[in-house]
């Protein structure tokens, strides 16, 4: 975490240090122009960034009614893109492959929900946080107790939650998609399933009191990054300075407060 | 799709339901019965040909080919299908981006293997990081098509090799008597009976090639059940204009009607084949 904050830091002051100096020298062009300049330096024109994510994660990213990729991450993705003056392009892709795919070089980039873990560090690369650390919350049917956290718990194949129920006295059953823990729950196969907070959410408000959150929520797992090869170390740079600039002109946090419930956030 | 669909939440019955069936994403969700049609189509001659590749190699009497054709098909045969899906398309990628690197970017010094990633420059990339998203779907599709192949034709290389030997020996030996060449008693009698004996080998393997397309999205590629799901998956008002429960259930059950229907087809289609191939041979359902 200390790395990380040092690593924000140092972006930030950079970035406002370059702005000013450019902003002094030129007040016709626009900031954000110039910091696309600056961003895309590393990175071959002709290079098309490839987008993956999973399209099952609402809000994080989903599949709309016009069967596109929507979502926080695809406007967040979109918005980085633009900022670092990059031409990106979209594709959806199943969980548990995801990774493996991305190390071969199918895409360039991982946006799809996913913490930052230190298993997943070694084999990949992570920008810095863009969603900060969200608890993880057990729901269950309306009438449960305390005591389905327990019992069988529901979880997404190859999540922190499915690692971190291995751990408790629960008898945990994986999924290979989330809504599929959900649907365990709904059909008595699981007496709760446990996920991001965010994630579930929508789920219990939009569920008129058939689903009810039980036991307390708990903290696993860092923020979420962009997941990005090792050896790509032009683009991770330039994905973090993008970050960074959003984080900065507040313009993250507006995102993340209008798609996850007006959640407040301060970066 | 119509004019009344601006706004869903209005409508209701009939106009509700022609709306959301023509949403974006059931157009989706039809156009991928195709993709299972053309997967269907693009693999069986493939199959054919690694099958009988592979059975003939196994007949072979050079040992190097026998022993080729004997590890084809009882390695791949004896992998998990699901292991092999993954393997397959990213070796197959990787092997290809090897080549087209070595070829267009003789100058590149790093190498290629970094820790875990697998790094080529852009020009050797398949398909090209520019391409369109159709292409690189057509890309995911072939290589799925050929892992498919590879696989199935395993499974049909054995049926094969057994409905070769399965043909009477006094067949080929009156054939040799007339003075046929081994290549003409292969082709003017082994080859012409031995399908009755594969036919209900491969009919098997058709049915379970029909059933096999689910795979394909471990592949990358969305087929029907991939869409069914992701259509059926409940959908509050805050992320779809058409809110509804879980309807997995009756989007399955849509699939299930495809998947017997096709079967159904299939089968009368093999009954008939059989009756055909059966005509004036020496077994039992020739007679019937």
């Amino acid at each position: 975490m200390q790395n990380l904050n040092a690593a924000v830091n140092f972006w930030q002051v950079l970035y406002n240090k370059t702005k000013e100096k450019i902003m002094n020298l030129n007040n016709l062009m626009t900031g954000a122009v110039l910091i696309a300049a600056f961003a895309t330096s590393a990175i071959a024109e002709d290079r098309t960034i490839r987008m993956a994510t999973e399209g099952a994660y609402k809000p994080y990213n989903f599949i709309n009614d016009n069967g596109e990729i929507d979502g926080f991450e695809k406007h967040l993705g979109d918005e980085l893109c633009k900022r670092a003056n990059l031409k990106c392009t979209w594709q959806t892709e199943a969980w548990d492959p995801i990774i493996p795919n991305l190390v071969s070089g199918n895409y360039d980039t991982i946006i799809a929900g996913m913490s930052i873990t230190a298993e997943r560090d070694e084999i990949i690369d992570f920008t810095q946080e863009y969603f900060p650390a969200d608890p993880s919350t057990y729901v269950a049917l309306a009438g449960a107790s305390n005591d389905a956290i327990n019992g069988v718990v529901a979880a997404q194949t190859s999540t922190i939650q499915a690692a971190y129920a291995a751990g408790t006295n629960a008898t945990v059953v994986e999924f290979a998609t989330p809504e599929e823990t959900i649907a365990a729950v709904r059909n008595g196969e699981a007496d709760a399933v446990l996920a991001d907070a965010a994630y579930l959410a929508d789920f219990v408000s939009s569920s008129n009191g058939e689903l009810i959150y039980v036991g307390d929520p708990v903290a696993i797992g860092g923020g979420i990054g962009m997941g990005i090869r090792e050896s790509d170390t032009d683009l991770k740079a330039t994905m973090n300075t993008a970050i960074a600039s959003m984080k900065a002109d507040g313009s993250l946090a507006k995102l993340i407060f209008e798609w996850f419930d007006g959640r407040v956030v301060k970066y | 799709m119509f004019e009344f669909c601006i706004d869903p939440k209005i409508i209701e019955g009939f106009s509700w339901w022609s709306c959301y069936l023509t949403t974006g994403k059931h157009l989706y969700f039809y156009g991928s019965f195709f993709v299972v049609f053309a997967l269907l189509l693009f693999t069986v001659p493939l199959i054919l040909i690694f099958a009988f590749a592979g059975a003939i190699a196994r007949k072979s009497s050079i040992f190097p080919i026998r022993w080729f054709g004997i590890l084809y098909t009882s390695m791949v045969r004896g992998v998990p299908d699901v292991i092999f899906f993954l393997f397959v398309p990213i070796a197959l990628d990787q092997g290809i981006e090897y080549l087209r690197h070595k070829a267009k970017c003789s100058d590149w010094t790093e190498s290629i293997r970094q820790g875990n990633d697998f790094v080529v420059c852009q020009a050797a990339k398949m398909p090209l990081g520019s391409s369109d998203q159709w292409v690189h779907e057509a890309y995911g599709f072939f290589t799925a098509a050929l892992a498919f192949s590879i696989v199935f034709g395993a499974f049909a290389a054995n049926t094969i090799y057994g409905a070769l030997n399965a043909v009477p020996h006094n067949q080929l030996e009156t054939a040799s008597a007339y003075g046929m060449s081994r290549h003409q008693i292969f082709i003017r009698i082994q080859l012409p009976q031995m399908w009755i004996y594969a036919l209900p080998g491969l009919s098997n393997l058709w049915m379970i090639l029909i059933k096999a397309t689910p795979l394909l999205f471990l592949l990358g590629v969305e087929d029907i059940v991939y869409w069914a799901r992701e259509l059926g998956g409940s959908k509050s008002e805050r992320f779809s204009s058409y809110p509804h429960s879980d309807w997995r259930l009756g989007y399955f059950i849509v699939l299930l009607i495809f998947y017997l229907i096709l079967s159904w087809v299939s089968e009368i289609f093999f009954k008939r084949l059989n009756f055909k191939l059966s005509k004036g041979q020496a077994t039992l359902g020739s007679s019937q």
